[in-house]
């Protein structure tokens, strides 16, 4: 990809401070790292700016991840965050086309924090590594003063090595080609929401995290040479993920609102706080964009697989209107679907 | 303003002028302290907002309401039919 | 969901629209004000105005309470979060709205301890759990929720909580909507009524409209379905030459309101002899206080708060949006200066706010992204 084709618009950041809305995964995240960390290391490699870099080492093409783990409470039902960890950086890989290999972790420890809970963390690492077939190859470990780091941040490392029956490229989505969904949204990030304990709601609501290699391999096999582009959707969920796809590839994405899947629960607890589940953060869902001639068999091949029942066609590219996500009603209304600017916030009015 | 949304009482807590209430799945307390004489059974439908209960479904207005909405398109259809029928008439006498 | 799909289905909200179509007058042009900011939000969550017919022109009315928040009023809610021994509590909309020296959240960033909440009962509960600490309440929002801050400082009364009080700044719609009537220049064919006000009001408050203004009124729910109904109402309305108050929601609203909540209302709260609007200037009982009975649970009485006057920079036209006399994009700084990220007016902080509705929802050139974005 020559830096010459790229036309990203200069950013500009100029905020005094760092506030939680640049952690969060929306507009000011993206202003973060394109106005202030980017060109501070420049290089053709970064500056695609995609969730794993990838080039060749002695003629192997290899892919690489980091990541960061920041999660309160640090156990919640569905997970805890060393499985965000693995899986984590194991779907950045799968999404990037490339077939995790090792990881390795970086753990920063709470000085206070009760071993038990660092073992209990350990060990559902170990199962999900076991579980996403790679290994936890090194790391390394340091403490904090109590009161710092909210018991347990984890970094990771992952590498992997890219999968050649894909040839994803943002700027290869055209008209026509239909938006794929792995499953139902919003469950990762209400069941945070809700374990914080401050809305006082009961839900039987769990985190969707695990590997979503499974799919992509899947994808690979059924029409990899039909898939444009995959992203997994967390921090800002859906709506993020598109809405950064549409500007690096200058297309329109319409989606048929009543085809998001969306668990009861999920619903009901946006209904009840006034958010929008396109928002919603995701750790075991992933987005593709495929050829519209793939795309049936593409959903059949996704809904094969154990977990993916719940896959969908949410919607498709269009040429218009250029660089924005649009959400259609069955009725014929239309929204457009914002980037989130900061984390998402219950309202009451 | 504001956001506010049905949900459905499940049971009475033992403290006083609180419901548990399920909106779609999702439980919480409200207090129903707002409603008339603050009289509410499992199986009630209310409107929530901030935690507290608005007001008390009514069936009624909500089933007659729906019912008309229904109707309205069937005249619809109703009509349609017989401006086909006019047609059809108006083009065998010519 | 019950009581919610319903009023979502297309078939049903095809009928409706296609019933509008017929009703309308093609020669006219219609000019309904919605007076909600909820109303705003979900008209534009919808899309409904894709299924209007072209001659009905939506006007975004002033009933968004984040919205006509004067920034003095925010300072004076974060200089109390400031305080040391203080927990300031308030709903998910106020953490973003400007205060001159930054949001809640920027507060919380730098150190106050801030937190959101859903209800002002689980503020009382954490007053309740934290007995070292103050908690402040900073209430905001119209009739539909006011009696929900009453009934909370009267369990604070009756179970003797003393470290817990609430900034109010409740308003009342009424006035602003005899503001928006009695706006030179402005021409509004009818009202979409405030239907979560109505649970708690009913709907004879608005009964003024009509006699007064010969305007017809609609009180409507907030479903697509809510919506359009209520406009058909108003189009039928206005086609036979009528003018009075209809109540679309009937489902949920009583024509005489709720007593017990207007009682509640009527113990804790006295109408403050005026209070400012933002875009609306000062406008007489119009705003809510606490009554001296409850002064212990009175932030104003217990903490000194500046009181400051701040007014909005020149160049925003906050009012004459929140009149309903410009639309969003109309304003010099939509969109360029002011947007969701970097907000220069409360229109554009609320998710209910007209220009932030308008940004967020409707469909602009994708060219005006804005510089540093």
């Amino acid at each position: 990809m020559a830096l010459a084709e790229r036309k990203r618009p200069r950013v500009a950041f100029s905020d005094e401070r760092i506030e939680m809305a640049h952690g969060a995964g929306g507009k000011a995240s993206r202003r973060l790292v394109e106005g202030l960390i980017a060109p501070a290391f420049a290089n053709p490699v970064l500056d695609t700016l995609s969730d794993a870099a990838t080039f060749s080492l002695g003629g192997v093409r290899i892919a690489t991840t980091a990541d960061g783990y920041v999660v309160r409470p640090l156990r919640f039902p569905g997970g805890s965050i060393g499985e965000l960890a693995v899986n984590g950086t194991v779907n950045d890989l799968a999404v990037s086309g490339a077939c995790a290999r090792a990881l390795m972790a970086t753990f920063v420890l709470e000085a206070g924090l009760e071993s038990a809970t660092l073992r209990a963390e350990v060990a559902a690492m170990a199962a999900a590594a076991e579980r996403a077939g790679v290994a936890i190859v090194g790391g390394d470990t340091k403490v904090v003063e109590h009161g710092l780091c909210d018991g347990m941040y984890i970094t990771t490392f992952g590498i992997g090595e890219i999968d050649v029956r894909f040839a994803l490229d943002p700027r290869s989505v055209r008209p026509g080609d239909r938006v794929l969904l792995s499953g139902p949204i919003g469950s990762h990030g209400i069941t945070i929401l809700l374990a914080r304990g401050e809305l006082d709601l009961e839900a039987d609501v769990r985190s969707d995290t695990r590997s979503v290699w499974p799919f992509v391999d899947t994808l690979g096999a059924a029409c990899g040479s039909g898939v444009r582009w995959m992203r997994d959707p967390t921090r800002g969920g859906v709506a993020t993920a598109l809405n950064e796809l549409v500007r690096e590839s200058d297309v329109a994405i319409v989606l048929d609102e009543s085809a998001v899947p969306l668990g009861t629960q999920v619903r009901g607890a946006c209904e009840l706080l006034g958010l929008d589940p396109l928002h919603i953060a995701n750790e075991g869902q992933f987005l593709a964009i495929v050829a519209a001639a793939d795309a049936p068999c593409a959903l059949a091949a996704l809904r094969a697989v154990p977990g993916g029942e719940g896959a969908a066609d949410i919607g498709e590219v269009r040429a218009e209107p250029a660089r924005m996500v649009v959400g259609a009603t069955a009725y014929g209304g239309t929204r457009a679907i914002d980037m989130l600017v900061g984390d998402p916030l219950p309202r009451i009015c | 303003m504001c956001l506010a949304i049905p949900g459905q009482v499940v049971e009475m807590s033992e403290q006083p002028m609180l419901a548990k209430v399920d909106v779609g799945g999702v439980r919480r307390n409200v207090n129903i302290g707002l409603l008339e004489d603050a009289s509410v059974a499992p199986g009630d439908w209310i409107l929530i907002h901030v935690g507290f209960a608005l007001s008390k479904i009514g069936e009624t207005e909500a089933r007659d309401q729906l019912r008309m909405l229904k109707a309205m398109g069937e005249d619809e259809l109703a009509m349609d039919e017989v401006r086909g029928y006019t047609f059809a008439d108006e083009a065998a006498v010519t | 969901m019950k009581y919610v799909d319903e009023y979502r289905d297309p078939v049903l909200i095809e009928n409706v629209t296609r019933e509008i179509a017929r009703s309308v007058d093609r020669g006219r042009h219609y000019r309904i004000m919605e007076v909600c900011g909820g109303h705003t939000h979900s008209i534009y969550r919808h899309g409904l105005r894709d299924v209007l017919p072209d001659n009905i022109e939506l006007v975004h009315g002033p009933g968004c309470p984040v919205c006509v928040l004067p920034t003095g009023r925010v300072d004076d809610g974060l200089s109390i979060a400031e305080r040391d021994d203080v927990i300031l509590t308030c709903f998910g909309d106020m953490m973003r709205v400007p205060g001159t020296r930054g949001t809640p959240l920027e507060f919380k960033a730098r150190g106050a301890d801030i937190r959101m909440v859903y209800s002002p009962l689980d503020a009382l509960k954490l007053a309740q759990s934290n007995p070292a600490r103050h908690v402040c309440f900073f209430a905001i929002g119209f009739e539909t929720t006011a009696p929900s801050t009453a009934l909370t400082i009267l369990r604070a009364r009756a179970l003797g909580v003393e470290n817990f009080s609430v900034f109010c700044n409740h308003v009342t719609i009424v006035p602003a909507m005899r503001a928006i009537l009695d706006s030179p220049g402005m021409r509004l064919d009818g009202f979409v009524g405030p239907g979560h006000v109505a649970t708690i009001t009913g709907c004879r408050p608005y009964e003024f409209v009509a006699r007064d203004y010969a305007k017809p009124v609609v009180v409507a729910g907030f479903e697509p379905l809510d919506i359009l109904q209520a406009i058909l109402m108003i189009v039928r309305q206005l086609r036979a030459g009528e003018a009075r108050v209809e109540n679309e929601y009937a489902r949920f609203v009583p024509w005489n309101g709720n007593r017990a909540a207007l009682a509640a209302l009527e113990t804790v709260f006295a109408l403050r002899p005026f209070f400012e609007w933002r875009g609306l200037g000062f406008i007489s009982q119009s705003a809510l206080e606490l009554r001296p009975d409850f002064a212990p649970w009175d932030a104003e009485r217990r903490f000194a708060v500046p009181g400051v006057r701040v007014t909005d920079p020149k160049a925003a036209q906050c009012g004459e949006v929140l009149k309903g006399v410009l639309k969003p994009a109309q304003c010099k700084l939509f969109g360029n200066q002011c947007n969701p990220e970097h907000p220069i007016g409360a229109l554009m902080v609320s998710s209910e706010g007209a220009c932030a509705a308008h940004y967020r929802y409707a469909q602009r050139a994708a060219e005006a992204e804005p510089a540093g974005v």
